[in-house]
């Protein structure tokens, strides 16, 4: 019997580049990102789903990259912090983070940023959270993020300097 | 990790054929678990089906007056699914205190149920453990097992069981299907996790090559519902202990009542003594206490997590008299 087949090709479109590579079936989306594609913006905090310093959107959504094995995500449109800037122009929540001090050391900041990202629109779209009153509704309309709905929506963010205050502060100037 | 096989199987039954002919082999959902053990070293499947892309991501509407939720449905749109929050917000609530919003996004309703123990030694392969290697030894018995189980353990495992979603469709009678090799059939879902007994290594009744293909749920319980949690943290932690419950009241009494406990046992914990007691009975916080007291009567705490009876307890009466107080604002937290 042939010995399985082990790695595939696989395309990944990344902030609007498509990358096609053969990869070993235990690359994750992270490493594939980092060790293979040169985007260093997405952090390796604890490689088990922990931190979120690895989120990035995929498909529009924000998940752990670290959990995601790139050989089943062949085909996915993933944007990482790199690819939130428009050329010079940052993003508002890049901005809002430097504005407010949102970091110390800066490791957690893109899977932060990224994370924000993806919350904002998941509230935008009226998804609630473990904090949102079941009486909000009705569905589809956006849900107002109050300091609590964003402490609990970026509670799989974490920041080992205890940036959370200024981090929430920034988050909360975007979405006013 | 070892090197694996991956496939993607195009439908239901390409699925289950492709892992029957490979018994080294997993299904992978969204892979928030699995890939995590495989890291761990405590899975190591030789091939990957994909099923996360078969069309099981559906929320459709039952003639009985259910749902029927698809096994690849994502926990956060789950969770968000306005008919699951207008008649269901236990489960909206109960997945919504799972995890975080990034894992929820991933995560799928079928691999949650699946997902396996969050015991250290389980989790450790330098550690004995009966779970992982039959008959090596729990070393959670006698060593850290804080977190772990008061209800229905054995002497070969004390865990537990982590899901939060699995607990409020306990309590709310959902039903579970499954294809495998031999066919189709359904298994309520409080038959579907099992206590550990002498084979502490079966989580499930799950056979061999056997796809999770839905879950569904009949017609709400009259009344309202709703999930609490106690964890360490307020957010993005285990359960300590949970408890989802249904309850109807008529004229100050108990006309119907679902009440399920999580964090307390290997399998999401229905507690039909409860329910028994309190089915016609005045709806008061005196008798939701004596409920939950008699069905944690059968605890057998361990040296470290005796709190949990207390907590247990509480829980179900806070929970119980929110929902008999009707107005107030339920949030889960
Ligand atoms: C940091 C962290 C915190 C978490 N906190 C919580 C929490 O507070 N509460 C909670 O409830 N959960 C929590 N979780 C667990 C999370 O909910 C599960 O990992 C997730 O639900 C698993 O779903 P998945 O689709 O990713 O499963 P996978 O990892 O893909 O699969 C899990 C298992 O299910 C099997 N499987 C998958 N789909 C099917 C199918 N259709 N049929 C048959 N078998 C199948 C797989 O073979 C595997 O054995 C947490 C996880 C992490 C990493
Ligand atoms: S409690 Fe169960 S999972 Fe934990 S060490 Fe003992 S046998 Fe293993
Ligand atoms: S590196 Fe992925 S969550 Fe920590
Ligand atoms: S800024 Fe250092 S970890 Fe968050």
């Amino acid at each position: 019997m042939a010995a399985p087949q082990t790695t595939s090709p696989v395309t990944l479109h990344v902030n609007g580049v498509a990358h096609r590579r053969e990869l070993d079936h235990r690359t994750t989306v992270l490493d594939a990102l980092r060790e293979h594609l040169g985007l260093t913006g997405a952090k390796k905090g604890c490689d088990h789903a922990q931190c979120g310093a690895c989120t990035v959107l995929v498909d529009g959504r924000r998940a752990n990259s670290c959990l995601l094995l790139a050989v089943a995500h062949d085909g996915a449109e993933i944007t990482t912090v790199e690819g939130l800037a428009d050329g010079d122009d940052l993003h508002p929540l890049q901005a809002a983070f430097l504005e407010h001090d949102g970091f110390q050391c800066g490791y957690c900041t893109p899977g932060q940023i990224c994370s924000a990202v993806g919350m904002i629109a998941e509230a935008g779209e009226g998804a609630p959270s473990h904090v949102t009153p079941l009486a909000a509704g009705p569905p589809g309309v956006p849900v107002p993020l109050s300091p609590d709905e964003i402490r609990e929506r970026m509670s799989g963010n974490l920041c080992r300097c205890g940036a959370y205050v200024n981090i929430v502060a920034a988050i909360g100037d975007v979405t006013r | 990790m070892k090197a694996f096989a991956y496939t993607r199987a195009d439908d239901v039954d390409g699925a289950i054929a492709a892992l029957a002919a490979s018994p080294g082999g997993m299904f992978l959902g969204g892979g928030t678990n699995l890939v995590d053990l495989m890291k761990l070293g405590v899975a190591s499947p030789g091939l990957l089906v994909d099923v996360s892309r078969l069309p099981l991501t559906e929320i459709e509407e039952t003639p009985d007056g259910g749902l029927r939720i698809g096994a690849g449905v994502r926990n956060s749109d789950l969770a968000a699914h306005p008919a699951v929050r207008a008649r269901y917000p236990a489960l909206s609530q109960a997945v919504l205190a799972g995890a975080s919003g990034q894992i929820r996004n991933t995560a799928t309703t079928g691999g949650n149920l699946l997902q396996r123990t969050r015991c250290l030694y389980f989790q450790d392969v330098g550690k004995p453990c009966n779970k992982r290697v039959p008959g090596s030894g729990c070393p959670a018995r006698e060593g850290v097992h804080r977190d772990l189980a008061v209800l229905g353990h054995s002497a070969q495992c004390v865990a537990t069981h982590p899901s939060d979603m699995a607990v409020a469709l306990a309590a709310l009678d959902a039903v579970v299907e499954l294809r495998g090799p031999g066919g189709e059939r359904t298994v309520p879902l409080c038959d579907f996790h099992r206590l550990p007994g002498d084979e502490p290594e079966r989580d499930t009744v799950v056979e061999p090559a056997e796809l999770v293909l839905a879950v569904r749920l009949p017609a709400p319980p009259a009344g309202r519902s709703a999930y609490r949690k106690a964890r360490d943290r307020s957010s993005y932690a285990f359960a300590l202990a949970s408890v989802a419950a249904a309850l109807d009241v008529r004229a100050g009494r108990v006309a119907d009542v679902r009440l399920a406990f999580g964090g307390l046992a290997h399998k999401p914990w229905r507690a039909r003594v409860a329910e028994g007691t309190l089915r016609g009975a005045p709806a008061t916080e005196e008798s939701f206490a004596e409920a939950a007291e008699a069905e944690l009567a059968a605890a057998e705490p361990l040296r470290d997590n005796a709190f949990k009876v207390r907590l247990a307890r509480n829980l179900a009466v806070r929970v119980l008299a929110g929902l008999a107080a009707p107005g107030e604002e339920e949030t889960g937290s």
